[in-house]
């Protein structure tokens, strides 16, 4: 398993337009891919739970990946987090 | 074939699929024991769905923009999302039909989206009830999402509210027919905005019976013919072509400068309700938009839009008329426009009442959350700010006064906006035009509302049928406050203008002009041909 902390550096949090481009990039992975705020920890290739973070500017969330495929997983939702929020 | 009778609020000839317009409440509960069939229906009703949101977001992508496509693609992983297909079969498994427990479902989604402590995210709730809503309209065999294959609808309601009206595909409307509403209210107005046909005053036309049915709209006779025979089809036809004609004739006018016959200079700009409606504010080569009515942006939403959304859409509005100037007239809603959130209890006299101005003196958070945002905007083009139904000096001293407040914060935090945005007034009430002597001294511009201007000079309700016959917009008493506040206006050397429905009567475009009116501000489809009018006026 790996993972990694992120801080939301967007002004308007994780809202509907970033959160859709998370779940699109955690569904391309095999591996199982969940994210966690204050908490709470949802699955990333869901669009309720990611959205249900509510993941406010300045906030940190934890994302973990667990599978044959977690390596790269790790390393594209970094460059999509960092790329959107 | 059957012909209904009603006043046409808007010319035209328009054929389509009539779409009886009704809010759907709770959905019938059943018991169901083949369960697995049950499933299967919800599983086939969800690509079904899949499907219409696809091709919803490529129609909006190649006809609107990808940022406004984009809630299709959301709206498509909610549909397909794994806690709520979930969350639905374990329903369907307790022996409930798929509709009832996909409306149960989206009800605990949205209450779970309400409850969550964020404005933002709580107003994502109405998204929750959009998908439901599509998944059980498919389960119960109704019509298809409008516009998802291109079919082109006419809208038949007991009358559209606002809010309602926003939320339309305006893409698959080809006409609207109500059963109540008059000649100032919304949906005369929209069908003027995006210039289609509309008949009001249709008795029992809001029956589910003719939904489905094709028809045909006469705009200029004010029939309505429901199964329309093949004579009549072919005589509508004509007359649409007819119809067209004119309006291409018009074209030539695009381009020109809007002067008058002995040189006066007329600025020419356009009213709009609504984003997409820029569109035809730049098709029909306005020169700015004189009325930005920003409550749109407050009836489209479930909570108080924040201070960032209205920043977006101000900024986009700016930036997209590249310089021209667009008037942004701040919240107006109260009487005729209520939006739930605000909470206002019912009024006996909402036109009278808690409305417009008064609701953002009474409540500057929300007014100064707003005006942050346009003065934002005003660092990326040709902002101006414009206050509705002002009454007397102190509500117009109190606005600026809250303005400077915004001002003073924005530049604190090294936020860049326009210092010199102007600040201008409408004048929509008996009481502005009296004083407006006095308020001339205190704004940059007045702008003249003719609908409100008219209903309080005429004490006549402008949503009330029974009286729609003393609502004179062309009565004397009218014409002479807005000539006088022309003449007041113009004695402290600022600009007045007409930005209400009046300011499209060709009939009285030479008079606006010899008062000296500077600017005519009306629905983008009469443009041009207010141009081609002014161009062979004189001003004197």
């Amino acid at each position: 398993m790996k993972e990694f902390e992120y801080t939301i550096l967007d002004k308007e949090g994780i809202h509907a337009r970033p959160a859709g481009v998370l779940v699109k990039t955690a569904s391309m992975f095999g591996s199982k891919i969940t994210a966690e705020n204050k908490g709470r920890e949802v699955d990333m290739k869901g669009i309720f739970g990611v959205m249900s973070l509510a993941a406010k500017y300045g906030e940190k969330i934890t994302v973990r990946a667990e599978g044959s495929d977690e390596d790269e997983a790790i390393e594209e939702i970094k460059r999509v987090l960092k790329e959107n929020l | 074939m059957i012909a209904k009778n009603g006043k046409g609020v808007f010319g035209g000839v328009a054929l389509g699929t009539i779409k009886v317009f009704s809010d759907r409440g709770k959905v019938e509960k059943r018991f169901v024991n083949d369960i697995s069939g049950e499933v299967q229906r919800f599983k086939d009703a969800t690509d079904k769905a899949v499907k219409q949101l696809e091709g919803l977001y490529e129609k909006t992508k190649s006809q609107v923009g990808k940022d406004e496509a984009e809630i299709f693609e959301i709206h498509k992983m909610m549909t397909t999302d794994n806690d709520f297909q979930a969350a639905v079969e374990n329903k369907i498994k307790m022996g409930i039909n798929a509709e009832a427990a996909v409306f149960e479902t989206g009800e605990d989604f949205y209450n779970r989206f309400k409850s969550l402590n964020d404005a933002y995210m709580s107003q994502r709730a109405v998204d929750v009830k959009d998908i439901s809503q599509r998944l059980i309209k498919i389960l119960s065999g109704e019509a298809e999402e409008m516009s998802a294959r291109g079919e082109k609808y006419i809208i038949a309601a007991s009358d559209l509210t606002p809010s309602q009206t926003m939320r339309l595909d305006r893409e698959s409307i080809a006409g609207f027919v109500t059963e109540h509403g008059s000649e100032n209210s919304h949906t005369t107005i929209l069908a003027r905005m995006m210039n289609i046909p509309a008949i009001i005053g249709v008795k029992g036309i809001a029956d589910d019976i003719y939904d489905g049915k094709t028809a045909a709209i006469d705009g200029s006779s004010g029939t309505l013919y429901i199964e329309p025979n093949e004579t009549t089809l072919k005589r509508l036809e004509d007359k649409r072509k007819k119809f067209e004609d004119e309006r291409e004739l018009l074209q030539k006018f695009k381009g020109r400068e809007t002067v008058t016959k002995d040189g006066k200079k007329i600025m020419l700009y356009a009213n709009i309700s609504n984003m997409t409606d820029i569109d035809m504010v730049l098709a029909n080569d306005a020169e700015g938009i004189g009325l930005f009515r920003s409550e749109f942006i407050f009836l489209e939403s479930q909570t108080y839009p924040t201070e960032e959304e209205q920043f977006r859409v101000y900024k986009k509005a700016v930036e997209k008329m590249r310089g021209r100037r667009v008037i942004i007239r701040t919240l107006d809603i109260g009487a005729d426009k209520q939006v739930d959130y605000f909470d206002i209890p019912k009024e006996e006299n909402p036109a009278l009442g808690y409305r417009a101005i008064r609701i953002c003196l009474d409540r500057p958070y929300i007014f100064k959350t707003q005006l942050r945002a346009i003065l934002r905007a005003s660092a990326y083009g040709n902002a101006a700010l414009m206050f509705p139904m002002i009454c007397t000096v102190e509500e117009l001293k109190k606005a600026k006064e809250i303005l400077n407040e915004a001002k003073k914060e924005l530049e604190e935090e090294g936020v860049p906006f326009s210092k010199g945005i102007e600040v201008g007034i409408m004048i929509e009430t008996p009481a502005a035009a009296l004083i407006s002597d006095s308020l001339a001294g205190e704004c940059d511009f007045f702008s003249i509302g003719t609908n409100d201007l008219t209903q309080y000079t005429m004490a006549v309700d402008r949503q009330n049928n029974r009286v729609m016959e003393s609502f004179d917009i062309r009565n004397e008493a009218v014409l002479r406050l807005i000539k006088m506040t022309a003449e007041n206006g113009h004695k402290e050397g600022i600009w007045v203008g007409i930005c209400g429905e009046l300011g499209a009567d060709t009939s009285l475009t030479a008079d606006f002009i010899s008062w000296g009116i500077d600017e005519l501000s009306v629905s983008p489809v009469w443009i041009l041909e207010l141009r081609k009018n002014i161009l062979e006026i004189s001003a004197k």
